[in-house]
């Protein structure tokens, strides 16, 4: 799932200053799950919106709506009609929502969240990354185990020296991702796969290439 | 002038401090009568929006009582609870609420002194900050089907 935290509040009543009717719009997919964005979220960030503003002496009036998905274009139809009422949007979806809304609708459109990166739970209420996205994936030969997103240094033949007892050197809360994969191949009886030198990346598929558009070819109108 | 008396809401879970509210009245031990108790089955059920409602419609300060830790009805609602209240408190704090005005207790059934103590307690502490910074004029909420 793609993972975000909510910006500070000071940010936000920043963004809503010069405005009087606001639509907060959450997302019912990724940022609902990880307690970023959901229909819950709405409601909380109404409320703190609300009463900081009143405390300020102004009055701001705030919408709630949550949509099913906010990056795509039918859901974000269904919302005319409250955009159409509101000054400005203020949006808690990730960053793909965000622009989504922004793209079809002229009204300003500020982020509620910084949307953070595309990970897992790991346990209830954390989260850590686990795909950078990179466009060709070598998991098949790493044990499932990404050297891109868990490794500091996107290491295509690690370790580096700087793992000690299975921990990374940036810090002692960050397991090696090349330690795990040694486990991990190890414990699936392939380690003859670590023996394998992986060939630099080609990060064209990555974003060295620019913007990255998937065309599907039998579904594209 | 007149003397500030401060709204308090009470989150009480059932098996515990709303019972101990019950045994502090049957006692005929009297707290302060801003305190508002709201009955809820377990403190694991108060989430930070009934937290932060309570402060928008104008309460000058909150209180969430459940049961001691390691006597949830529910196993660990309380120790929940606590973890929820700290969330909000940071909220609170973004919005410029002081965070003292929020606080989480813990009691039995049968200590119904206890809880007529913690409502003076929150009462008088509150009386000192004064009311809410956001109570006032109430704004009404706009909510979209
Ligand atoms: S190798 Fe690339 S696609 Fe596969 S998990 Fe890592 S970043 Fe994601
Ligand atoms: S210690 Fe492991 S995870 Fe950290 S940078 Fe070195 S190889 Fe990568």
């Amino acid at each position: 799932m793609i993972t975000a935290e909510r910006k500070p509040l000071e940010e936000l009543l920043g963004y809503i200053a010069p405005y009087g009717r606001i639509l907060l719009l959450g997302c019912n997919e990724c940022v609902t799950v990880c307690a970023a964005g959901g229909r819950k979220e709405v409601g909380l960030l109404a409320s703190a919106l609300k009463m900081a503003a009143r405390k300020s002496g102004k009055d701001v009036e705030i919408v709630e709506h949550t949509l099913e998905r906010q990056c795509d274009p039918e859901y974000v139809e269904e919302v005319a009609g409250l955009v159409g009422q509101a000054d400005a949007v203020v949006s808690m979806a990730c960053g793909c929502g965000v622009q989504q809304m922004a793209m079809r609708y002229a009204k300003p459109v500020f982020p509620a969240l910084n949307t953070r990166f595309m990970g897992g739970s790991e346990r209830q209420g954390v989260w850590d990354e686990r795909c950078a996205g990179c466009g060709n994936c070598l998991l098949g030969v790493t044990g499932g185990i990404c050297p891109i997103a868990r490794c500091a240094k996107r290491l295509m033949n690690g370790p580096c020296g700087g793992s000690a007892n299975g921990v990374c050197e940036i810090t002692p809360d960050v397991p090696c991702a090349w330690h795990l994969i040694w486990e991990r191949l190890e414990a699936l009886g392939q380690t003859q796969q670590y023996m394998e030198i992986i060939p630099a990346k080609d990060w064209k598929t990555a974003q060295g290439g620019g913007p990255r558009k998937i065309i599907r070819e039998d579904l594209a109108e | 002038m007149e003397q500030f008396e401060p709204v308090i809401v009470a989150f009480c879970c059932h098996y515990c401090a709303y019972t101990a509210a019950d045994t502090a009245g049957s006692q005929r031990l009297s707290y302060p009568a801003g305190v508002k108790i709201v009955r809820v089955p377990c403190t694991g059920k108060v989430d930070a929006k009934h937290l932060l409602t309570a402060f928008e419609k104008g309460a000058d300060g909150v209180l969430v009582a459940g049961c001691l830790v390691g006597d949830c009805h529910f196993k660990d609602g309380n120790v929940k609870a606590a973890r929820r209240v700290e969330f909000t408190k940071k909220y609170l704090q973004e919005i410029g609420i002081e965070a003292e005005r929020l606080e989480m207790a813990g009691m039995s059934a049968g200590q119904g002194k206890e809880f007529a103590e913690t409502a003076t307690a929150i009462t008088e502490k509150i009386r000192a900050l004064g009311p809410s910074p956001v109570k006032g004029k109430n704004s009404c909420c706009g909510k979209a089907a």
